[in-house]
């Protein structure tokens, strides 16, 4: 095995990969379930993405300890029972500590278990790679999902309740006073779609090498 | 070692499923005592919502004091038993007879008026739904209710905890004549002008019909106690009325 550095170039691309080449939402458009139901707030957006981003690292790097002892023939059971034990960790802290986000994400959290970026991930990388490398895999896939998790809960809480984070940016800068409202579509699930929609279409204009030659 | 072995595969599963067991057991544990001091903290907070007090968790611990006057604990004679109100579990209750159930019943003032405050728990379409209803001081007119629900469907039965399905049960009846209306959850919208209705949710339909049934259950278990509180009160209106009428007599002897 070669030794290069932990941030050689080739390490580098496996954490900036996910972000635009090969971004788990975008390109290979999986985990859209989750895209489309948690992104009203940015709250709630940024509390999965890290919930998603220690998930997918700590089991990426579990799996990829693991790799030479997994027996083949149940492997899918043992990535899930790893996924499903750190989706309970994580979710018995926002439990006992975010309780008001953990309530707003009831069921989204569970389903962190069903997110098929992370089995993906082991299934793809972390079986077959070294710890360090895994856990990079694992940082650059959760930051390729978390960013386009928080672009869309940005313009669906900008401009379906005019806020952010909370905060009311809007009528802070006098918009309401110019005769603009609230959009009440953005709030809804289809205009999530639309949104992600919209974010393929930017990225594919702007990176040649996303377009399929048919 | 050959890691497909029969043998291995089992020793393999049998190993990870009790670490597993063992790590997740003892995060359970550990964390516990924070989240139950959410979850009573939640309910002072719903409580003070009901009587229209919407503040923070942390602010309902302090506040709840403030407002909350009695906590009393009832029979299904509406006599005053011992315990704690705010300890009683619901679900427990329920599931005991009619006539051991313990019933919890908070009293509240809010700009000097009382506010009877009965909680509620019953069944929604996935799993328990729960809340608080506050009448005022006639026992008959709904000051405010709060409603929270475990897993009902998000964007449909789930609404119940919203605004918009809570706000229009303030100012409902739930008395016709002297006899027990409860409040309904109506499919398609509540007549206009009927006192004993709300709108339900579209599409919530099974949720609405929980809330409308918890309603009536819960308030029937209340129904000696506030027969009983009624003829206090008309004992107390009956006094000050021949009250009056001596001070009037003495006035007119003088």
């Amino acid at each position: 095995m070669s030794k290069d550095s932990f941030l050689s170039k080739k390490n580098r691309m496996l954490l900036s990969d996910p972000l635009d080449d090969n971004n788990p939402i975008t390109v290979q458009v999986l985990g859209i379930c989750s895209a489309l139901a948690i992104t009203v707030q940015l709250k709630p957006a940024v509390v999965m993405a890290l919930s998603v981003l220690v998930v997918l690292s700590v089991a990426n790097v579990v799996v990829s300890l693991m790799r030479k002892m997994i027996p083949s023939r149940i492997r899918i059971i043992v990535f899930l029972v790893v996924i499903a034990t750190l989706v309970i960790l994580v979710d018995q802290v926002l439990k006992a500590f975010v309780y008001d986000v953990s309530k707003e994400l009831s069921v989204f959290v569970g389903l962190i278990i069903t997110n098929c970026i992370i089995c993906g991930r082991l299934e793809a990388f972390a079986m077959a790679n070294p710890p360090g490398k895994a856990f990079l895999d694992g940082l650059g896939n959760s930051f390729g999902y978390g960013i386009i998790l928080i672009i869309v809960a940005f313009f669906r809480e900008l401009l379906g309740a005019g806020t952010l984070y909370g905060y009311p940016v809007l009528e802070k800068l006098g918009v309401y006073d110019l005769g603009y409202e609230n959009n009440g579509m953005m709030i809804l699930p289809p205009m999530a779609l639309i949104t992600v929609g919209v974010l393929i279409w930017w990225q594919r204009a702007r990176n040649k090498k996303l377009i399929e030659n048919n | 070692m050959d890691v497909n072995k029969n043998s291995y595969t089992f020793g393999f599963a049998a190993i990870m499923v009790i670490v597993v067991a063992a790590l997740l057991s003892a995060a359970a544990i550990e964390l516990k005592p924070f989240q139950s001091r959410n979850i009573l903290l939640e309910k002072k907070q719903n409580i003070l919502s009901s009587v229209g007090i919407n503040i923070n968790r942390e602010e309902a611990d302090i506040q709840y004091p403030v407002f909350v006057k009695e906590e009393l604990v009832l029979n299904y004679k509406g006599e005053e038993i011992d315990g704690i109100a705010f300890d009683i579990d619901l679900q427990k209750e329920l599931k005991k007879d009619k006539n051991l159930q313990s019933l919890p019943l908070f009293i509240s003032e809010v700009d000097e008026k009382k506010q009877y405050i009965i909680p509620l728990r019953g069944k929604g379409l996935w799993g328990p739904i729960w809340g608080f209803i506050a009448l005022e001081d006639d026992l008959n007119k709904v000051f405010g209710a709060v409603f929270d629900h475990k897993g009902e469907t998000p964007g449909l039965g789930a609404e119940i905890n919203r605004s918009f399905f809570e706000d229009p049960f303030s100012g409902k009846t739930i008395f016709e004549d002297g006899v027990l209306i409860s409040i309904k959850v109506v499919k398609g919208g509540a007549p206009e002008g009927d006192m004993h209705a709300v709108d339900g949710i579209s599409g919530g339909t099974i949720t609405s019909d929980g809330v409308s049934d918890m309603l009536y259950e819960r308030l029937s278990m209340y129904l000696p106690y506030f027969s009983k509180i009624k003829s206090e009160m008309e004992e107390n209106i009956n006094i000050s009325k021949i009250d009056t009428l001596l001070t009037f007599n003495d006035k007119k002897i003088q």
